[in-house]
């Protein structure tokens, strides 16, 4: 069944909906879609670093996200980095940065349109192997720090007032969001990951009550986005991740609607 | 009595070329209730977390004992609209309870109705007594309570300020309260604090009230669950750090002995409350 790039993409993109699903989550609620971008952005300059140095990109991209986040986090203590505009401006600049880099690379070696938009087609049985090996673990560490980043998340006050090390949990979710940008450059490219972290984390909003339940939705209504956005883009003829974005829209502006809809017909 | 919970000594946060309060002595014992008062912008809530540490103080110290367990009432806390969270669910925020735990504090704060509630849904008086209920259900050591009736009307405010003194007497806790308002010190309180950049006055209430130095600036007023008092401010200060006295004459400092400490206030305000 792995012999069928279709089916490789579909699984790739099904590991990466369940990972995206809680982080995703955790990004919206605390408003860090923009810190999300900033963030993917700049893992080109970990592609480039790969490459210079000749060792694996995912580890390379993880380790310079990492770093980036780290230095988020210090800027954002200190308030710096409140600012819309701050990070509007690291985020495009880490963009512009990391293509200027990539433009003194011998051209054969990178694929420009794949790390910007991904190449789910094209994905190894290895690839496959990273994203649910990585994403397990992933999602292990999420499920020990739960608690108290949900408390941060809420209210970082009343989590630094009650919790012991209150600011671990947050690093450690930086760290988890580095390694998930990692594993999904490969799959939607630095330009889409951060659509495929919150778009179905805003759609499951709507139909959840608590927490953890609003994780579960997400990932469930990733998966559908993964899996029409797969087979559109086959229909089409049109490119997978942005089809697999397209999608994932389309279900938020159906979920949007349904209701007024719902309440229209019986009012009829 | 017990050694303090928390102590504050001569501290003080520096924060964008000012201090936003500076000296502070403070100490909060076990079964103790300390209520701070003070003008918008005099330092309370940053006194506060200090003694949460949240903040760090630039200068002097603030010392816990050790496995402090400690509650905290923040004064705001919004929540976003994308995230789902009922009340059973906050309750939960911080430390794992039990079922029964849960229904009994928010029944005790007259909040078991909302149980199933959602967070965002709730009224400001509403969302006061869950926040109450959460912070007592974890049974803390220390509860700090940063303007606890803000948003809740008379009647509640009086529940309120009653709760406040049931959770001291059955958790014995210390408790740090911010008052909302310059002019009342709940009943039950041990010590006041009057806090403006720097500690103005502190003691027992019927101390400070009885006091030849503040008698005029506090007045005593009697009422089943708050005390009143009157508080007048001889001294405004700028935002640069220096301070305006009411004779208008600016000065550095506001040293009590510079001469610019009124103690005849022209007037009282004593008439305009009318919280009784």
């Amino acid at each position: 069944m792995l012999d069928d790039f279709i089916a490789r993409a579909l699984l790739a993109g099904i590991g990466l909906a369940i990972i995206a699903g809680p982080l995703g989550c955790f990004i919206i609620w605390r408003r860090m879609a923009y810190f999300g971008d900033t963030l993917a952005h700049s893992a080109l300059l970990g592609v480039v670093a790969g490459i210079f140095l000749d060792i694996n990109i995912t580890l390379t991209v993880f380790v310079v996200s990492a770093v980036i986040s780290c230095v988020m986090i210090l800027l954002r203590r200190s308030g710096t980095l409140s600012s819309d505009a701050i990070l509007g401006l690291l985020s495009h600049s880490g963009l512009a940065l990391g293509l200027v880099a990539i433009s003194f690379l011998s051209q054969s070696n990178v694929s420009l349109n794949s790390l910007l938009f991904g190449d789910i087609l094209g994905v190894s049985k290895q690839d496959v192997g990273v994203i649910y090996i990585g994403g397990t673990v992933l999602l292990i560490i999420l499920v020990l720090i739960w608690r108290p980043l949900f408390a941060a998340t809420v209210s970082q006050e009343l989590s630094e007032a009650e919790m012991k090390n209150p600011n671990l949990p947050e690093i450690i979710f930086m760290l988890l969001m580095a390694a998930v940008i990692a594993l999904a450059m490969k799959i939607v490219g630095v330009l889409l990951i951060t659509a495929m972290l919150i778009v179905p984390a805003a759609t499951a909003r709507k139909f959840s009550v608590a927490p953890e339940q609003m994780v579960v939705i997400s990932i469930l209504i990733g998966i559908l986005s993964v899996s029409g956005g797969v087979a559109g883009s086959l229909q089409f003829d049109t490119p997978t991740a942005p089809t697999i974005v397209v999608t994932s829209l389309i279900l938020f502006i159906l979920s949007r609607l349904s209701p007024r809809m719902l309440r229209a017909r019986r009012n009829k | 009595m017990s050694d303090p919970l928390v102590t504050l000594k001569g501290a003080g946060v520096y924060r964008d070329k000012r201090w936003l309060v500076r000296g502070v002595d403070l100490e909060v014992a076990r079964g103790e209730i300390v209520t701070m008062i003070g003008p918008n912008g005099s330092g309370k809530s940053t006194t506060a977390k200090m003694a949460l540490s949240i903040i760090k103080p630039d200068e002097g110290t603030v010392q816990r004992s050790d496995n402090l367990k400690v509650s905290y009432v923040p004064q705001k806390l919004s929540i976003d609209w994308t995230m789902p969270l009922d009340v059973r669910r906050f309750m939960n925020l911080t430390s794992k309870l039990t079922a029964v735990q849960i229904d009994d504090a928010l029944t005790a704060t007259g909040a078991a109705h909302l149980k199933k509630a959602e967070v965002r849904s709730l009224s400001g008086g509403e969302f006061q007594r869950v926040m109450l209920a959460r912070a007592m259900a974890r049974r803390p050591d220390l509860l700090v309570l940063d303007e606890p009736v803000q948003g809740v009307d008379f009647a509640g405010e009086i529940s309120i300020y009653d709760l406040i003194k049931t959770i001291r007497d059955d958790l014995g806790c210390g408790i740090l309260l911010i008052s909302h308002d310059l002019h009342i010190v709940m009943a039950a309180t041990d010590k006041v604090i009057c806090l403006n950049g720097h500690v103005c006055c502190q003691g027992t209430p019927t101390n400070v009230a009885k006091s030849e130095a503040y008698k005029n600036l506090f007045g005593p007023r009697n009422d089943s669950t708050l005390a009143v008092y009157q508080h007048r401010h001889d001294h405004d200060h700028l935002p640069d750090g220096r301070v305006r006295h009411a004779d208008g004459t600016v000065t550095d400092h506001c040293h009590s002995d510079d001469g610019h400490h009124d103690d005849k206030p022209s007037h009282n305000h004593l008439n305009e409350q009318n919280h009784a």
